[in-house]
């Protein structure tokens, strides 16, 4: 059993009424990878959650988590999920302390190992100064991390957080980071964010999804590549100010020249013969060129490239 | 089972940290207790509970689903609910931790009115027959009343429209035989079998009948029946 996928999601769909949510999504997660869910708001993350943490059926397609079916095997997949979801809903009116007795009362802890887990994770999650405290009195961030300690005080196999970041000050993005990049060393983490950074500095691998569907599968540098790709060339600086547009359009195999004052994006279908001819062509010209590099899209640009653009990176995604 | 008693321990406290349990079992000792009283002087004859269990069961069809109204509105709408079906828990011990919840406060609410009686046997001779088959009624009309409304509680998101659905259907049930005039044979037994006041009117004579509890036990056992599967919903 040791090498059996954690999660293994084969051609799921969801609707609500008329709004197609998930459109046949398929993927696998390994054990002890950290996976980012990238999408702009409605893609269809939280519904995946909401599927794989036994909350919502999906209307077909199968849903396996460690090796367990979501539907036939519901209360095994609960057992072995930790989950987080978006908004972190507490009750209010209890302590952090009794509140994380009552969840690992009712996630099967036993009895005499019910305090060492609590002390486990309030060490984890740096939840030391508010153990004694209500909930409702609690910051933005503090409550996050009742959040996730809930979603781990069980040792679960796979945990699923939903926007885990969202709301929070940098200093907090940061500490919560921290405490999920912890978290991964031993479990499987699936987390849903439309921060970009964080996706690059956390995860091992990302899912982008838009409209249902998943648009991109890999690490970062094979999505930045596969967007580069798509849309491979050249930037070109230079230091005359004078347009060149029209110049670099004549070389053959150029498709299009975008200016952005002195720097110019060349598309082009090949690239390597197009960068000696473009040397040639500034010399002959009399240009001094500042720069010449190979077109490599940053987070945003590959984000906004496999989403077409439509992605709206702030924001909570609401969706039902 | 054990999971059933973590979800009454939870409720149980947050019952006892809330300001709503509290004003409602003051407000239904205060009511029942001034209207026992105050004509209990004024027309005094014999001893008996009879001028409380007259008067106590209308108020229930009321506080109880005051008790209830929040037990499943206020997690669907906070988010907890949803946190807490990810648990290795079913619907039928979320259901039963709560509605054995709400019957321990009534319990503890009617355990307080335990005075009257005490109070009446010092003054002669109380038929303790009566009066303890009176609580065994007023317990059992209570506990339907939770069912009810904790049925009326899973339906919403909103603790007002739950509370007013719940109020409807527990008085309804209550009048159910008064409201429907004078009808004869089949149709007036069937509304004499559906009311909740005549069933315990039984009771509170001092009759522990069996058809009496079947009628409460089933009717407890529908709404939570009823509210299991509305939770559930979200699964298929």
């Amino acid at each position: 059993m040791a090498n059996q996928p954690s999660i293994v999601v084969e051609g799921l769909t969801k609707d609500y009424g008329d709004f197609r949510a998930l459109d046949g999504i398929s993927f696998k997660v390994e054990p002890g990878e950290i996976v980012g869910f990238l999408g702009p708001n409605g893609a269809g993350k939280t519904t995946t959650m909401k599927i794989l943490t036994c909350f919502m059926a999906a209307n077909s397609g199968s849903a396996k988590v460690v090796g367990k079916d979501v539907y036939q095997e519901s209360e095994a997949v609960r057992r072995s999920i930790g989950y987080l979801p978006e908004n972190v809903p507490l009750y209010e009116d209890m302590l952090v302390y009794d509140y994380l007795m009552f969840v690992a009362q009712v996630r099967g802890i036993e009895g005499a190992k019910r305090e060492d887990a609590i002390r486990r994770v309030v060490k984890l999650t740096g939840l030391e100064s508010v153990v004694n405290r209500d909930i409702y009195e609690l910051s933005k961030g503090f409550r996050q991390r009742v959040g996730l300690a809930q979603a781990i005080i069980h040792e679960p196999d796979v945990v699923i957080l939903d926007e885990p970041t969202s709301g929070l000050d940098p200093n907090q993005i940061l500490e919560i980071r921290d405490v999920i990049t912890e978290i991964g060393r031993e479990k499987t983490v699936i987390f849903s964010t439309h921060i970009l950074q964080e996706v690059s500095a956390v995860c091992d691998r990302i899912i982008v999804i838009n409209h249902g569907k998943i648009v991109a599968d890999g690490t970062f540098e094979e999505l930045s590549d596969q967007v580069a790709e798509s849309a491979r060339g050249l930037v070109v600086e230079v230091e005359s100010d004078t347009d060149m547009s029209a110049k670099f359009a004549t070389l053959d195999d150029v498709t299009d020249v975008l200016r952005d004052g002195k720097t110019y994006r060349v598309l082009t279908r090949k690239e390597s013969d197009v960068r000696k001819r473009l040397v040639a062509l500034a010399a002959a010209e009399g240009i001094d060129l500042v720069s010449l590099r190979t077109y490599q899209p940053d987070l945003e640009e590959t984000f906004r490239a496999l989403t077409g653009g439509k992605g709206s990176v702030s924001s909570n995604d609401e969706e039902e | 089972m054990q999971n059933i008693m973590f979800i009454w321990k939870r409720e149980i406290a947050s019952y006892f940290n809330s300001v709503v349990a509290f004003t409602v079992v003051d407000l239904f000792l205060l009511i029942t207790g001034a209207l026992f009283w105050l004509s209990f002087f004024s027309e005094i004859n014999v001893l008996t509970m009879r001028g409380f269990f007259n008067q106590a069961p209308l108020f229930l069809a009321f506080f109880a689903p005051a008790i209830t109204m929040g037990l499943i509105a206020t997690e669907k709408r906070s988010g907890t609910l949803q946190l807490l079906m990810t648990m290795p828990v079913t619907e039928w011990q979320i259901v039963v931790g709560k509605f054995l919840a709400a019957c321990t406060l009534l319990a503890v609410m009617f355990g307080c009115t335990l005075m009257y009686p005490l109070t009446l046997d010092r003054l002669g001779d109380l038929d303790w027959g009566a009066t303890m088959a009176g609580y065994i009624g007023m317990m059992l009309l209570g506990g339907s009343y939770c069912a009810i409304g904790i049925m009326a509680s899973s339906f919403t998101k909103d603790q007002v429209v739950s509370i007013l659905v719940a109020f409807f259907l527990c008085f309804g049930l209550y009048l159910v035989d008064q409201l429907a005039g004078q009808p004869t044979g089949g149709v007036a037994y069937a509304f004499q079998y559906a009311s909740t006041s005549y069933h315990f009117q039984n009771i509170a004579r001092g009759v522990i009948d069996v058809r009496d509890v079947v009628y409460y036990l089933s009717l407890i056992v529908v709404c939570l029946y009823i509210a299991r599967t509305v939770i559930a919903s979200r699964r298929w």
